[in-house]
């Protein structure tokens, strides 16, 4: 990890933005800047923890992921997967053109 | 009225069983607490006229004879549970219209044990906070110094503010964090968030999956384990469900600790924590001492990283997890010309500024060339901090600590990410851990406002944590009430 005040800037910020698909105005990108430094400062003392011989741990279940057959166990309910969306049409929903 | 309001939920249950009072008479009472409590604004929905019918019901089961184990109880829903006909937003803009199809499995179990739902209780966005203050629709105010405008805590603040004014006779929480915990300890009520995997997470608004795990929030100790009886079971629709029966908790209210063995981590005594706090601390494991426990000093070395670790695996999973939230499907749209740009002006309008901050951070932490880092780092790190409990646990049944370094604060004073993640210093360790945890009022603090202590057992051992916080309950004798509660 990047030890410094200043881990993300400006551009980077936009980058992220991006990839995450979040429209950020201009007037708040560098109160936002500011926080993500700090807040990217803050966990960088994880450094001070040696790993080296640590397996990362993703689940504390325990237990075996289960698996079951590849049923259909609902279905027949395209007017309800479809109620909350802001467009649809014909079973389908509907977004901005895409190929011109 | 007010006889109705004093009852907690064991003994309202015991009355109704009894025919001393109706499900109709006691969930009408609650109504009007809700009313008369409604400038706390824990609220966002209320649904009366379902509440009526299901309490009616209720009624008819208590006289033939067929009542269930929470049957005719009034209680509220935090808003992170998906409720079939009844408006889910989570507190955020971008599901303001949002209302699911289908029932989580939580409060199925709640509604097929009779329970009674009274409405949805606020919370953080997305149950991304610690005040309450991340709301899209502002924020609940704590009924304890009421005139005073203190917060209620968070995530689950709605919850825990219902509970304590006495508008709701327990309620739902969720907790990835400690946002069960800590507005338990805030509102001066019981909070247990189970082991992760005892409740099903299925139709729970995903926050971060490998924390997220729902609780009750009650007045008792006793009322916790009876509502928790009913939440808890093993669900495959979930995943991470623990396929493991719970006994039933209701047994393990009068056993004595006799013999066991308390761990206190000297890491929890830092800095900063109040002197209160620590006061009603020390005087907690002279309780446990005096009823016959064993005090035992022990380490959990990498507690000081839990907190780090929480804020790169918690916003790297809420990031993955409300990628779905593109105005495609379900939620609110912006409208724009290209399909980016109506992504990113439906995302950069629906989600407030916390929620857009931990979104930022977990992308950038699991994006190409951090990785490894930050998240795998992250990863890591956690198997340490579940490694100290499990060492910890060699030698101890149960740890204790503070709930919170500190009492509620006031709402509206802005403060920066960093301190209001310090909130929850005290109750992150735990969820990392995957361990089960309650807060529970033990006293209050020189402005009169509640303390909380937490008891955290080993994995699956809710039954020896309700009875151990049933002992510290009995002892520490908290019996105040909110001057902001319904009367």
């Amino acid at each position: 990890m990047p030890n410094k005040d200043t881990i993300v800037d400006v551009p980077t910020v936009n980058k992220i933005a991006r990839l995450c698909r979040l429209d950020i105005p201009e007037v708040n990108k560098k109160s936002l800047t500011n926080d993500l430094n700090n807040i990217l400062g803050f966990v960088a003392q994880l450094d001070e923890v040696d790993t080296s011989n640590v397996e990362p741990l993703a689940s504390v279940t325990g237990h075996k992921l289960p698996l079951r057959s590849d049923d259909v166990n609902d279905g027949n309910i395209e007017d309800l997967v479809l109620k909350n969306a802001p467009e649809s049409s014909s079973g389908f929903f509907v977004v901005p053109k895409v190929i011109e | 009225m007010s006889e109705l309001l004093d009852l907690n939920l064991v003994e309202a249950s015991e009355a109704l069983k009894n025919k001393k009072i109706s499900s109709l008479e006691l969930t009408k009472a609650y109504l009007k607490s809700i009313s008369d409590t409604s400038s706390l604004g824990a609220y966002l929905e209320i649904v009366e006229d379902k509440a009526i019918s299901m309490a009616k019901e209720s009624d008819k089961k208590l006289i033939d004879g067929t009542a269930r184990p929470l049957e005719g109880i009034p209680i509220g829903i935090k808003d992170m549970f998906c409720t079939k006909d009844i408006k889910t937003t989570a507190s955020s803009k971008i599901l303001e219209n949002f209302v699911p199809t289908y029932e989580s499995t939580v409060t199925q179990n709640l509604w097929n044990d009779g329970a009674v739902i009274l409405g949805k209780l606020s919370c953080d966005e997305f149950a991304m906070g610690s005040s309450n203050e991340t709301a899209a629709k502002g924020y609940v105010i704590n009924p304890w110094l009421k005139n005073k405008k203190m917060s209620p805590g968070g995530s689950s603040g709605g919850s825990a503010a219902a509970v304590a004014a006495r508008s709701a006779l327990a309620a739902t929480g969720t907790d990835t964090g400690g946002s069960i915990r800590q507005p338990a300890a805030f509102c001066g009520i019981t909070g247990l968030k189970p082991t992760y995997g005892r409740c099903s997470r299925w139709g729970i608004v995903a926050f971060s999956s490998s924390l997220d795990q729902a609780g009750p929030l009650t007045r008792t100790v006793s009322d916790a384990a009876l509502m928790l009886n009913s939440m808890a079971g093993y669900d495959q629709k979930d995943s991470t469900s623990a396929n493991l029966k719970m006994p039933d908790l209701m047994d393990y209210l009068e056993k004595g600790i006799n013999g066991k063995k308390i761990g206190i981590p000297k890491e929890y005594t830092q800095d900063g924590i109040s002197e209160d706090i620590v006061k009603f601390y020390e005087k907690s494991i002279d309780l446990l001492k005096d009823e016959g426990a064993e005090i035992i000093p022990v380490s959990l070395p990498h507690t000081k990283y839990a907190l780090p670790a929480y804020y790169i695996i918690a916003p790297a999973e809420a990031s993955s997890n409300l990628a779905r939230y593109d105005g495609v499907r379900y939620g609110a749209r912006q409208e724009a010309s290209s399909l980016d740009e109506m992504y990113e002006l439906t995302r950069g309008n629906g989600f407030g500024d916390e929620v857009k901050r931990r979104i930022m951070i977990g992308t950038y932490v699991l994006s190409s060339g951090y990785y490894d880092a930050y998240y795998l780092k992250a990863q890591k790190v956690r198997r340490l901090i579940k490694e100290d409990f499990e060492n910890v646990y060699k030698q101890v049944d149960y740890i204790l600590t503070p709930s919170t370094p500190t009492t509620s604060f006031e709402l509206g004073k802005k403060q920066d990410p960093l301190t209001m993640y310090l909130n929850d210093i005290f109750t992150v360790p735990a969820s990392l851990a995957g361990l089960p945890g309650i807060s529970l009022p033990v006293g209050l603090d020189n402005s009169g406002l509640p303390i909380g202590i937490q008891l955290i057992a080993n994995s699956f051992d809710e039954p020896g944590l309700i009875n151990i916080a049933r002992v510290l309950e009995k002892s520490a004798g908290f019996n105040f009430l909110a001057d902001g509660a319904a009367k």
